[in-house]
Parts: C-alpha cells; sequence; structure tokens
C-alpha cells in the first residue's frame, strides 16, 4: 500500500458527523477543521447533522455573551471548497423545534433510517 | 489488515486513550499493520511529557513512547490543536511528532480501518 503523501489519486468517501452543540465543547469547531482539510486532500467529503449537532448551522448564532469566537459563517463558506454534500437527521430537527427554514446553509433532510444507511455507506467516518 | 487510529481525549479524564492503546498493542499481536496513530481534540495531551501519574498507576504518555519504539508507530499530534493546548516540541515525549491534520486524512485514506477512539 503507498505511503505517499496525497499522490495516490485514492478518493474515498468520508463523512463527519456532528452530534454536539456548537459552544459547549469543542467538538464541532474542531471538526470544521478537519472538514475543510480533507477537502484540499481530493476527498469526496460528507456532513451529516444529528442530535444536537443540528444547532451547528441554526441561523441567527450571536456568541457574544459565551466570549467565544461565532465560528458559524464557516460552513456557508463550505461550498467554496466544493463540500455541498451536508445532510440534516429529520427527527432531531423535529425534536427540537427547528424548522427547515432556520438552518443558515442548503442542506439534503433525510430520515434516521436513511442517515444510518448513509453513514453505512461511507469509508471513512469522523464524528464529534 | 493495516489500521489507522484516532485518539481523540485526554489521558486519564477519559478511557479513549487507554482503549486505543489495547487495541494497538493487540492487532500488532495478531499480525496487523497500523498505518499510524493521531492525535486530535484533547488527545494531543497523551504526548506531554510533563505527565506524572501517581507511581502504583499506568503511565499512559511513557507506554505510548515505548509502544512506538518497540514497533516503529508512527505517533503523530495535530498541530492546530496541540498549540491551542499548549502542547509543542519542547514538552513533547519521545516518538511522537507535530504535523497537520492531513497526516489524519492520509491516515484514513490508505488505512483498511481508521478506528477511532472517543465518544
Amino acid at each position: 500500500m503507498s505511503t505517499d503523501e496525497n499522490s495516490s489519486g485514492v478518493v474515498k468517501k468520508f463523512m463527519y458527523v456532528n452530534r454536539k452543540a456548537p459552544y459547549g465543547t469543542i467538538y464541532a469547531l474542531e471538526v470544521l477543521e478537519m472538514v475543510l482539510i480533507s477537502a484540499a486532500f481530493d476527498q469526496d467529503v460528507h456532513l451529516a447533522f444529528v442530535d444536537d449537532g443540528v444547532y451547528q448551522i441554526k441561523k441567527g448564532q450571536d456568541t457574544k455573551g459565551v466570549e467565544m469566537k461565532n465560528f458559524s459563517p464557516t460552513y456557508r463558506a463550505l461550498d467554496g471548497y466544493d463540500i455541498e454534500k451536508l445532510y440534516v437527521e429529520k427527527e432531531s430537527l423535529d425534536e427540537r423545534g427547528i424548522a427547515a427554514s432556520d438552518l443558515m446553509v442548503p442542506v439534503e433532510i433525510i430520515d434516521r433510517a436513511a442517515m444510518t444507511a448513509l453513514i453505512d455507506s461511507m469509508d471513512v467516518v469522523l464524528s464529534g | 489488515m493495516q489500521f489507522g487510529i484516532l485518539v481523540n481525549e485526554g489521558p486519564y479524564n477519559h478511557q479513549a486513550s487507554d482503549s486505543a492503546y489495547q487495541f494497538v498493542k493487540a492487532a500488532l499481536g495478531k499480525g496487523h499493520k497500523i498505518f499510524r496513530v493521531f492525535f486530535y481534540y484533547d488527545g494531543v495531551n497523551n504526548a506531554n511529557k510533563l505527565t506524572e501519574p501517581p507511581s502504583d498507576d499506568r503511565n499512559i504518555t511513557k507506554r505510548w513512547s515505548e509502544l512506538g519504539k518497540a514497533h516503529g508507530l508512527d505517533l503523530v499530534v495535530c498541530v492546530a490543536a496541540a498549540l491551542r493546548r499548549g502542547i509543542k516540541d519542547e514538552v513533547l515525549a519521545d516518538g511522537f511528532r507535530i504535523s497537520g491534520l492531513g497526516q489524519l486524512i492520509e491516515a484514513g485514506v490508505h488505512s483498511d480501518r481508521l478506528i477511532v477512539f472517543g465518544d
């Protein structure tokens, strides 16, 4: 197996499963850093938002009160990196009373069974 | 089989690093290959040589260094996550190196399985 850096031409399906709210822990922010790098490596990048992870792409985030960096504009910049495969679990939205119109980026909303099948079809699954 | 390993949590606070260590040891024992062990999030703290647990407990950092040396493991700490948490060359334990997230993506591309240890 080749160990050449980024020169093998191998493209795998990477999925980043976002499960946590954006500012309570650092996971959401550091997942984004992984996402951007994998795009630079020409991989087939997918993002999933489930559980409290759906809050990461909710419109109108204001972090002044908690004195943390509002990194949510990065999600809107993802299409500039050709990252356009964003999936949101319908049940997670419904459980939290979030509508599709509350989300800041275009996404495909799929149900839990479809999300399970999608994750199963990936080569590399990373979560945060 | 060739495995890539991702450790996402710091030592002692969480079992992730212990489980990853046991997995790597077992996999090597069965003749599998480890492409790389990558440390991310608070996992970068596993590489801090200043950690000093009580003498009757396992020394997680030292244990990784020793396993790495014995098997020529590539133990890589993410630079961005490390700088945030004060992990620099000055405190880096033997056998670890600091590099970019591209090393993780490469591990995902070149391993048959990338195994993630963390929540």
